[in-house]
């Protein structure tokens, strides 16, 4: 009789159990991607790039401009450079002045090509002492991702999601699907929200690596032992790459970043599916070593 | 006392044929140890193109499969970086015709230690064996030619090809600290009478500079390296953040080696485009205390800018505010260098021989790796530029381009002087057109392979960075059939039968070399030049 209570008990709760675990998986596929929004926009390199990737964040923009700016400088000191040689070779050449004069001094013309250079340097250097200094403020970030290099994946710790805490492999070349990008696209892409100022914390488990994301205008090296800052805000909902940037091995060009980036609403929303979702590829069950080796052979 | 050294100075002149082994092993005169390091540059330079060829032909593709391993990828990048630099520039500037033509030039005898000059070359010959060791032995050293700890520790690249690599470079280290201490003594005692500091040709300036960097920065490279060999063999941990140590101390201390590294490989080469343009356009040098005092300002400045290429490592952002600063500087004293060259040639009466067009080539070449280095210099653009294929480009245009093109402008200048035999003028053009066609087109596209994200030291990339990689390897073939004209010109020279006058070069080359015969005696000057 008790036994027969207990069984009975036993069936309803497992019934209960599969029921939820039905409705959850139900749940899972029925209830719209939060990072959706993101694969309207696709900030990628593409063949035949002749200039930086569309400014993804305000710190871009502000590397954009300085680079125009001291490319057009410098592009106008080697223009000037080359219509100087070229007046010369044209100018002096043997058949036409076939008698050198012998003049090696002109005090006049020896200081303007000192001061000119400097007064170049000043122009140069004070919107590029600035820029530096807007890259250096990552104070009063809305969020904190702290980012983890491992030999050969990225480990990304959300700072204000306790438990948040997934890694991130490259999908190797013989797993590529459609609207994936070979070499870029990754399995558990970095999910962050637009308009808000996200500060990363960089370091590193093993090896030097590099956190490179040439869209956004970040980058830094990750270094075991020690923490590095730097941060961004992204201006639209998209999806942007980086790379690793550092020799750390040989699957150094195995470890791509891939960010989405999505409305804020969407971004807590995915926080919340995320802690379910990435219970289980939590670093430590991260199985380093097939993934890595599945990324070499690919090649 | 002194009849012993009448006897002896009697023997010196007797012109006496020595063995292979005494004249070539044992030497101790200046030119054939000379042309031992420009031999010795020859092979390392030949076992660098190589592995940059191979590179290329793997880059040309996406997803291609030549080099099927990480490991065997990183081993060539890393032998390509320590041979181009310790085994082909510095050995064919510095040891070989800084040795040939600086004793020459201030009127000395020869070196002021010989047999030290010897050993130089032979500690470098072994640091070449193990660099090669390096690259053969097990999976090889694969951390890139900055060797950057953890990679290179004991943890990461277990098996011994790393230390015949780090040993390697102290090898190469000792070979250049005493080539350099042979060069400052013979620079500054050994001048002929009259031949004033200020009066010294522009090529002992540059390697007179150069020595200085290397007497002072290869003690820290070693130090840095024996640090690195520590850690690795006897557990201790210099760069170990587990036992207390710091991977970003070895950045410092590579690059405070590092960066004035860059200036002892472009130095001696600014030295020779002075002494080409100068020539070649039948004039003296404009403006030559400016010349010799911007390179000992280039030299000094190098030593404390190191950590510009540190930018988006541990560094404080002020730091990164006063290193940019820094660094800029550099292009002031450049700036007077090239536009000097630029003087030298307003006036004269210019010829385009061969020597001259590579000196053309290298001006122009190298303000482009200058402008792009202006560019690099500034740390907020670095965040985004740094290690990647603008890079790449930027100290190739220095490097391949920069010294390169210098030491075939000098190899083609004094090959006549060297060999006596001269090259033929024909195919020394067209290796010149064709290597600088080639260059270009590897070079260049890289640049925009940077601008669009693509990181170096990458065996396959994502698709969309094909187009420009495919177009760079191109120009490497384009490069490497340019090589093999080079070969046939060594051919003609070294079959040539035709004799050479002393100054073949005419009024417009006047340092000393051109008062004696081509090929340059065993002994150089039978008196002792006097200079007024």
């Amino acid at each position: 009789m008790k036994l027969r209570v207990k069984s009975a008990l036993t069936l309803a709760m497992l019934a209960a159990a599969s029921g939820l675990w039905c409705h959850a998986g139900l749940a899972q596929s029925a209830a719209p991607d939060p990072t959706a929004a993101a694969n309207h926009y696709v900030d990628a390199p593409f063949n035949w790039q002749l200039w930086f990737p569309a400014a993804g964040s305000p710190m871009q923009a502000k590397i954009d401009w300085l680079m125009k700016y001291v490319l057009w400088i410098m592009a106008g000191v080697v223009g000037f450079v080359t219509i100087l040689m070229g007046y010369v070779m044209v100018r002096y050449r043997a058949g036409r002045n076939p008698k050198p004069s012998q003049t090696t001094h002109n005090t006049l013309i020896e200081i303007v090509w000192i001061v000119v250079p400097c007064l170049i340097l000043v122009a140069i250097i004070v919107p590029s002492i600035k820029l530096i200094y807007f890259e250096a403020d990552d104070s009063n970030p809305y969020m904190t991702v702290t980012v983890t290099a491992h030999q050969w994946y990225w480990e990304y710790k959300y700072d204000s999601v306790p438990g948040l805490d997934y890694t991130s492999y490259m999908i190797p070349d013989n797993e590529i699907k459609p609207g994936e990008i070979r070499r870029l696209s990754v399995d558990h892409p970095l999910v962050l929200p637009v308009g808000k100022k996200v500060r990363f914390v960089i370091t590193s488990a093993d090896v030097l690596h590099g956190f490179y994301l040439p869209s956004l205008g970040v980058q830094k090296y990750a270094i075991p032992g020690t923490q590095l800052t730097s941060w961004t805000e992204i201006d639209k909902p998209g999806t942007y790459y980086g790379q690793c940037n550092q020799i750390c091995g040989l699957n150094h060009d195995a470890m791509p970043i891939e960010i989405k980036a999505v409305p804020l609403a969407d971004y807590i929303a995915w926080t919340k599916q995320a802690l379910t979702n990435y219970a289980q590829t939590a670093p430590a069950a991260a199985p380093a070593i097939p993934r890595t080796l599945l990324a070499d052979a690919a090649r | 006392m002194s009849i012993t050294a009448d006897q002896h100075a009697l023997h010196a002149h007797g012109h006496h044929k020595k063995s292979f082994a005494a004249r070539w092993l044992m030497s101790t005169n200046h030119k054939d140890i000379g042309t031992l390091y420009i031999i010795m540059a020859f092979i390392g330079g030949c076992f660098g193109g190589v592995l940059s060829m191979i590179m290329r032909q793997q880059l040309m593709y996406p997803h291609n499969d030549i080099i099927t391993s990480g490991n065997t990828w990183n081993a060539i990048i890393t032998a390509h970086g320590l041979i181009m630099i310790f085994w082909f520039v510095m050995p064919a500037l510095i040891g070989g015709m800084g040795n040939w033509f600086v004793p020459m030039m201030i009127g000395a005898p020869d070196m002021a230690f010989p047999r030290l000059n010897n050993m130089s070359f032979w500690f470098l010959v072994a640091g070449f064996v193990f660099v090669m060791l390096g690259l053969f032995l097990g999976t090889g050293t694969g951390a890139g030619w900055t060797l950057y700890p953890p990679l290179d520790n004991a943890q990461y690249s277990p098996g011994v090809a790393t230390d015949f690599s780090l040993f390697s470079l102290h090898l190469a280290g000792i070979s250049s600290l005493l080539g350099a201490i042979n060069f400052i003594a013979t620079i500054l005692n050994m001048r002929a009478p009259g031949m004033t500091m200020h009066k010294m040709p522009l090529f002992c300036w540059a390697i007179l500079v150069t020595a200085f960097l290397l007497l002072l920065a290869i003690p820290v490279l070693a130090g840095a390296v024996t640090m690195l060999i520590m850690d690795r063999n006897f557990g201790t941990s210099f760069f170990e953040p587990s036992g207390g140590g710091d991977p970003v101390l070895f950045q410092h201390l590579f690059w405070f080696f590092g960066h004035p590294e860059v200036y002892i490989m472009i130095l001696p080469a600014f030295g020779i485009i002075s002494h080409v343009v100068s020539t070649f356009s039948r004039k003296p040098i404009f403006g030559y205390l400016g010349m010799a005092y911007a390179m000992v300002i280039i030299g000094f400045v190098g030593f404390v800018v190191w950590a510009h290429h540190m930018f988006v490592s541990a560094i404080s952002t002020d730091s990164r505010v006063y290193f940019e600063v820094a660094t800029l500087i550099i292009a002031v004293p450049t700036g007077i260098k090239v536009f000097s060259w630029i003087a030298t040639m307003w006036g004269g009466s210019i010829e385009f021989k061969t020597p001259m067009l590579w000196a053309l080539g290298f001006i122009f070449l190298f303000v482009i790796g200058g402008a792009t280095g202006v560019v690099l210099a500034n740390a907020g653009l670095d965040q985004e530029l740094h290690n990647d294929y603008f890079l790449i480009a930027h100290f190739h245009y220095v490097l391949s381009m920069g010294a390169a093109f210098a030491i075939f402008a000098g190899f083609y200048f004094w090959i006549g002087k060297m060999s006596g035999h001269q090259y033929p003028e024909f195919w020394g053009k067209l290796h010149f057109w064709t290597f600088f066609i080639g260059v270009n087109l590897t070079f260049f596209p890289q640049h925009f392979l940077g601008l669009a994200g693509m990181p170096r030291r990458y065996p396959d990339y994502a698709d969309a960075f094909a187009g420009w990689n495919f177009v760079s390897s191109v120009g490497s073939m384009v490069s490497g059939v340019s090589t093999l004209i080079f070969f046939y010109v060594l051919y003609a020279v070294f079959t040539s039968k035709q004799k050479l006058a002393d100054n073949y070069w005419g009024e417009g080359a006047t340092t000393l070399e051109w008062a004696v015969p081509s090929p340059a005696p065993h002994h150089t000057f039978e008196d002792v030049p006097i200079i007024r």
